[in-house]
């Protein structure tokens, strides 16, 4: 049997849909923080989106559930080493979200050397997915999902989502 | 090697300085659960469908946040995350007795729930660098998150105080009555010089205070907005004591707890 290289398993990983929007995965999603093989030990780090994500064990699960087998010990865990931010979805994720009707984040406004309370000015805009205009309106700064916006289009009539830019 | 990676081990603190830690991890975690669990009290009664949909998403973040919080005591202290936040008794939870009022109406909500993001909001950024790794990785998580609560409650801080008569009427009477609350929320903590001196907390929660109300200053005076009072109210900041309406909401978020501690959910 061939040797499973670390190749392999983004391989793998790059099979897991995110749960909530399948055409994307979580590769796409940036949410794969780090892998590592050593000793028949195969470790995977994932991002969790947003704390309070209620998807997130499920995720977990389902990622180690398609890397099970690999290595004698599997072992896939969440980490908030470094912060999972919207910047990380990456343009093959981008295009795959306005496919399936949801509109990319802008950049994020947030680093840590800026006062929080200064971003009350920033203002999410986002282009719609369906027809492409910017002539769009936000509806409300929260969706169905935590990581979600509300936005209207004016120009096709159609309420669309937006990631939020976290 | 990563941030988280890199964190000293806990031991690094004297016993001084770490009862500082819990104290802090406790009072935020307790803020974020708390305040979450009022907010769930509007899913479905909300002025509009959208603050249905605002509120549910708000009190879903803050308890995440309190779930990551209290995680992080467990790991300091020993225990289980789920045993600290549901098996306690009232008299045993930390938050600012700000988030002791009920709900109450919707200019209430807002202006507590402003009151208290901005308050936060502060705390976090004193918190963005912590040395203690594992909080500072918590905490850049919260703040990207945080950051669509300050704009939605700023947005309706701006609508009611701008709005109709009424609308302005009822948000400074919620105001005036919460300022002596809200000032509680970033009262010092025993031993918070130390969390300063460990590189925990970049400034004491006095200094974190007067720079959240400086931050406030050109806004409030823009809305035309009541101003702070010179000082906290008397009385206990964060309890032990608690009113009827805190006592309520516990017997809410406990019940299921209180019915079967091994229920898994």
């Amino acid at each position: 049997m061939r040797t499973i290289t670390e190749a392999d398993v983004w391989t793998a990983l790059a099979e897991v849909p995110d749960p909530e929007i399948p055409a994307v995965s979580v590769v796409d999603l940036g949410l794969v923080h780090r892998v590592a093989m050593e000793d028949g030990r195969l470790r995977v780090d994932l991002l969790p989106t947003f704390v309070g994500c209620p998807a997130l064990e499920l995720i977990r699960s389902s990622v180690a559930e398609r890397l099970a087998g690999m290595a004698p010990v599997v072992d896939v865990e969440m980490t908030f080493a470094v912060p999972w931010t919207s910047d990380r979805i990456t343009a093959e994720g981008r295009r795959k979200l306005r496919e399936s009707g949801f509109a990319p984040p802008a950049p994020a406004a947030t680093d840590a050397a800026r006062p929080l309370f200064a971003t009350i000015q920033v203002r999410p805009t986002a282009a719609c997915p369906w027809c492409g205009s910017d002539d769009t309106t936000l509806e409300n700064l929260f969706g169905p999902t935590l990581c979600r916006t509300v936005f209207w289009c004016n120009r096709c009539r159609q309420a669309f989502e937006q990631f939020k830019a976290v | 090697m990563t941030k988280g990676e890199s964190a000293a081990p806990v031991n690094q603190f004297d016993p001084e300085t770490r009862a500082a830690l819990t104290e802090l991890l406790l009072q935020m975690a307790d803020d974020e659960f708390v305040i979450g669990y009022w907010d769930s009290e509007w899913t479905g009664i909300a002025p509009i469908l959208e603050e249905d949909v605002a509120f549910a998403s708000l009190a879903q973040d803050e308890i995440g946040h309190a779930q990551a919080l209290y995680r992080l005591l467990a790991e300091l202290e020993g225990g289980d995350p789920d045993a600290i936040a549901f098996g306690r008794p009232p008299e045993g939870y930390r938050h600012a007795r700000l988030l002791d009022h009920p709900r109450t109406d919707w200019a209430f909500s807002v202006a507590r729930r402003f009151l208290y993001d901005t308050a936060d909001a502060a705390r976090l950024d004193a918190l963005a660098a912590s040395a203690y790794a594992p909080l500072a990785g918590v905490v850049a998580k919260m703040r990207r998150e945080e950051t669509y609560h300050l704009l939605h409650m700023h947005a309706w801080l701006d609508r009611l105080a701008t709005g109709g008569e009424e609308a302005r009427a009822r948000l400074v009477a919620a105001m005036e009555r919460l300022w002596p609350d809200a000032l509680c929320v970033l009262d010092g903590i025993e031993g918070d010089d130390l969390l300063v001196a460990a590189g925990v907390l970049a400034e004491p929660l006095a200094d974190v205070r007067r720079r959240w109300l400086a931050g406030l200053a050109p806004e409030l005076s823009r809305l035309g907005l009541p101003a702070p009072p010179a000082a906290v109210a008397a009385g206990a900041c964060r309890g032990p004591s608690r009113g009827d309406d805190f006592r309520w909401l516990w017997e809410q978020f406990t019940m299921v707890r209180r019915s079967d501690p091994e229920a898994v959910w």
